[in-house]
């Protein structure tokens, strides 16, 4: 094999496990873009009598690496608790699957932050957000900082996408920089919403477009 | 299962006839072309039979050709060559963002050493404007180096347009002709072309040996110093079974060799663009190499197309980040104004002489599956 890659790695690449989606998941998260070249999404289920994860699926765009620590990370995570899934590291996952080649941390950590992502999302959710200070204009930026802007691979706080943030009474209005009928609106709305609607005193968000 | 090669424009294998031609200048025929001796002459005259031969392919006097160690040194060889030696007339370079990264980094080195360089846009067929050259000249304008066919996206440039400004403006015209060598025309005389870079592998002979024709009368520095061969150009002693390979690779190549792959081209873009949704091609639809067919699938990542269709057997390759050390798409594929997230998906068959109708079938059937089962597992729609 001319691959940098180990056998299970190849094994995981091929034949997935738990890919899909959960359509009444409990908690969910999309990490990456489009533009980047990689994309994870993770749907959790939980038992809410002993906070485990009963069920996990994962759908994955990108290279090798990234698909088969997608299927790794989900088989890492079933049964466990959400604490114990919340520390699973890259490492680990590498670990499991018989080591990552270097030049695919970046792809394949991807899914690592998409468990975490998709387990906070549960948490902010089900009000078990321990750090219970409110939302301000920092911390609605500091999440979009987490939303890429597809058309050039970074975040849309540094690409300046980002042209108002407003906060009053639970809810948050963005204003986006670009067109409604940009190609990516509707991308960028939907995760927009995502990142900003699990905050815990965030009664709506309203994403509007500058034209 | 017969594993099927569509990596053509990457590399070649080398043809039966060119090998038993190449054999025995390893073994009986070993002279040194600069001995005097009987050995020696033997090796000369093959030196400058395959001289000859290749210099009829380009329509140059034989005395035009410097045999190098391949496209790599013959486009550093035209870039540094004559950049360094016509430092008098000027400091500024022009050549096109779409070219191979052995004419790019050269170029990027020359930057260092305080030389200007224009690179030119391309349009979305990877096309460059012959006007937005001609405005690009400027007095110290040394010369202008353009990729003929292009290695990742097939477009042939209209070089005779090129060429007519770039000698009326008295720069130095450079091509690249690493893929369209023998493939499509290539006249030095009726071209206005001063320097032309060509090389063996990709044309079914041996890797390692290439060429650079060089107009009589064109100022270039050599990069390798030690005796006098090649015109004092590139000194060594000659690669003399390469060189024979190399020439008899460009004599056995036939218009029927390209109007087959021409047309195992033209099937799998058909195939594709009407079987697989979701699917473009990339480059000029007619203005393109014989053997490059590529197309961008969207919703999936090249890199994991390539390994699947590698486990069929099949290998190809892609413009991916991915598949790169950068973690950036092609900069071809990016030139040609391809969103990044395309350019991802990005993948390159290239067939060659040796493949059939039949593995193209059999090439489309599986990367359908390929294409379906990935966009299932991806999130992004």
């Amino acid at each position: 094999m001319k691959f940098p890659y180990s056998e299970k790695v190849l094994e995981h690449f091929r034949n997935p496990r738990n890919v899909g989606k959960i359509d009444d998941a409990d908690g969910k998260a999309t990490v990456g873009s489009p533009a980047c070249g990689d994309m994870v999404a993770v749907y959790i289920k939980v038992d809410p009598k002993d906070s485990r994860i009963s069920d996990v699926k994962f759908e994955s765009y990108g290279c090798a690496s990234n698909i088969a620590t997608g299927s790794i990370i989900t088989e890492l995570a079933k049964g466990r608790t959400l604490e114990e899934a919340k520390s699973i590291t890259w490492t680990q996952a590498s670990d499991a699957l018989g080591g990552l080649p270097k030049i695919k941390a970046h792809c394949s950590v991807l899914a690592v932050d998409g468990l975490r992502s998709a387990i906070q999302n549960y948490e902010e959710k089900h009000g078990l957000v321990k750090d219970m200070t409110p939302t301000t204009v920092d911390v609605v930026r500091r999440r979009l900082g987490k939303v890429m802007n597809p058309l050039t691979g970074l975040d849309m706080v540094r690409t300046n996408l980002v042209k108002e943030i407003e906060i009053k009474d639970g809810e948050v209005k963005i204003v986006v920089d670009l067109p409604d009928n940009h190609q990516f609106a509707p991308n960028i709305k939907e995760e927009v919403i995502d990142k900003i609607e699990s905050l815990w005193d965030v009664k709506k968000v309203v994403v509007e477009f500058t034209e | 299962m017969e594993k099927i090669y569509l990596d053509n424009a990457a590399t070649t294998p080398v043809a039966r006839e060119v090998l038993d031609a190449m054999m025995p200048y390893f073994s009986e025929k070993y002279g040194n072309a600069s001995s005097i001796h009987s050995f020696g002459t033997e090796a000369k005259e093959a030196l400058e039979d395959a001289r000859e031969k290749i210099a009829n392919k380009l329509n140059a006097n034989p005395y035009e050709i410097v045999f190098t160690s391949g496209g790599t040194e013959s486009n550093n060889l035209a870039l540094k060559g004559a950049a360094l030696s016509n430092r008098k007339k000027g400091n500024h370079i022009i050549t096109t963002k779409i070219e191979h990264g052995s004419v790019l980094k050269p170029c990027k080195w020359l930057e260092k050493l305080g030389f200007d360089v224009s690179y030119l846009d391309v349009d979305e067929y990877g096309l460059v404007d012959p006007e937005n050259f001609e405005n690009s000249i400027r007095d110290e304008t040394i010369m202008v180096s353009v990729i003929h066919g292009n290695n990742e996206i097939g477009t042939i440039q209209d070089i005779d347009e090129i060429g007519k400004i770039a000698r009326e403006k008295e720069i130095y015209f450079h091509i690249d002709a690493c893929q369209s060598f023998t493939k499509t025309g290539i006249n030095v005389e009726t071209q206005n072309l001063d320097m032309v870079t060509i090389n063996s592998h990709k044309i079914y002979g041996p890797k390692g040996i290439g060429a650079l024709y060089i107009r009589e009368g064109v100022k270039v520095d050599p990069l390798i110093h030690g005796g006098g061969h090649e015109r004092k150009l590139r000194a060594g002693t000659e690669n003399i079974p390469g060189i024979v390979g190399f020439a008899k690779a460009a004599e056995i190549t036939t218009p029927g060799d390209v109007e087959k792959m021409r047309e195992l081209r033209d099937y799998l873009i058909k195939r594709i663009i009407n079987e697989i949704p979701n699917s473009n091609l990339i480059g000029h639809p007619q203005k393109r190499l014989c053997n490059n067919a590529n197309f961008t699938f969207k919703f999936i990542e090249g890199e994991s197309m390539l390994m699947l269709l590698d486990q069929a057997g099949i290998c190809v390759s892609t413009g991916s980040a991915c598949s790169s050390h950068a973690l950036k798409p092609s900069h071809v594929l990016l030139a040609t104004g391809i969103p990044p997230e395309d350019a991802h998906g990005s993948l390159r068959l290239s067939p060659g002489k040796y493949n059939t109708l039949e593995e193209m079938d059999y090439t489309v059937v599986n990367l359908k599956k390929i294409v379906g089962r990935l966009r299932e597992l991806s999130p992004f729609k």
